[in-house]
């Protein structure tokens, strides 16, 4: 079984944070709750990424998820006060969606992970080398012509009409 | 080192959590927070893949950082439809979002 070294009790403190942090963000009446436990659930996919040896993801996962989309979160549930505590937070499907919930899990834990990768699956479930691209090779292979310097240049469209159009949506035209 | 399954696992797990959230809520901007939940499980799945199948090209890497181009670009505009939303009904509710209902 796994040995109980540091990245294993790391691994373990970062679901705790990333599994708690998602079931406080579906359960919390308040919703300001719910974003704050958003940004637990956030740090521990940084974590994640720290483990999995990949610093600029965790870096933007902080600055970016933590610092902006989630103080974005906050914003709009404080300009859409009195909505924060509704007394029904579930729709009437909320059994349903539990039921199909709880079977996608099964099914992707019994159809899919542990048969492929778990102990004894088809497919290794360790790191064949050791060897690992470091950011520099992140940031090249961005802007290489030869591998995604095109969607490089298309997210970035995306991202300013997506600015564009967030101040068109919400801009109040009435005066 | 942690073997690949268990990130698989939290991954799954994440993603499922999320996946309720956007079917069982009734508030849109806590659907939008399940919404990123469930990207979030995605990149995990991106980067331990990239770090357990191929490290030496940068595949999973980039995909991650594109969805978090799509995350950020999907929580601007998905904010500014919930509050203009507010501004006209008055709700954000979004079984009162019946506008286009035959």
């Amino acid at each position: 079984m796994i040995e109980l070294g540091p990245q294993s009790v790391a691994f373990l403190f970062f679901s705790v944070f990333a599994l708690g942090g998602a079931l406080g963000v579906v359960t919390s009446r308040n919703l300001m709750h719910g974003a704050l436990y958003l940004i637990l659930s956030l740090f521990g996919v940084a974590g994640f990424f720290v483990l999995l040896s990949a610093p600029f993801l965790a870096a933007v996962q902080v600055l970016v998820y933590i610092g902006a989309i989630a103080i974005l979160f906050i914003f709009a549930v404080m300009l859409t006060r009195g909505m924060t505590r509704l007394t029904e937070t579930l729709n009437r499907q909320w059994w349903l969606s539990a039921v199909v919930s709880l079977m996608l899990l099964a099914v992707l834990l019994v159809g899919v992970i542990l048969p492929v990768w778990g102990e004894g699956g088809t497919n290794p479930n360790m790191p064949s080398t050791d060897l690992v691209a470091t950011t520099v090779d992140l940031g090249v292979a961005l802007v290489d012509g030869d591998q995604y310097v095109l969607p490089f240049l298309v997210s970035s469209l995306l991202l300013t009409a997506a600015m564009i159009g967030a101040i068109v949506v919400a801009r109040d035209d009435t005066e | 080192m942690v073997p690949l399954w268990m990130f698989l696992l939290v991954a799954a797990a994440m993603f499922v959590i999320g996946a309720y959230g956007v079917m069982a809520r009734r508030n849109a901007i806590a659907i939008l927070l399940s919404v990123e939940l469930m990207l979030n499980a995605v990149n995990i799945n991106l980067v331990a893949f990239w770090r357990y199948v191929t490290p030496e090209n940068m595949s999973g890497q980039a995909f991650a950082a594109f969805v978090f181009v799509i995350a950020a670009a999907e929580a601007a505009i998905g904010l500014a439809i919930v509050i203009a939303i507010y501004r006209s009904r008055r709700s954000v509710v979004v079984e009162d979002v019946n506008l286009l209902r035959g």
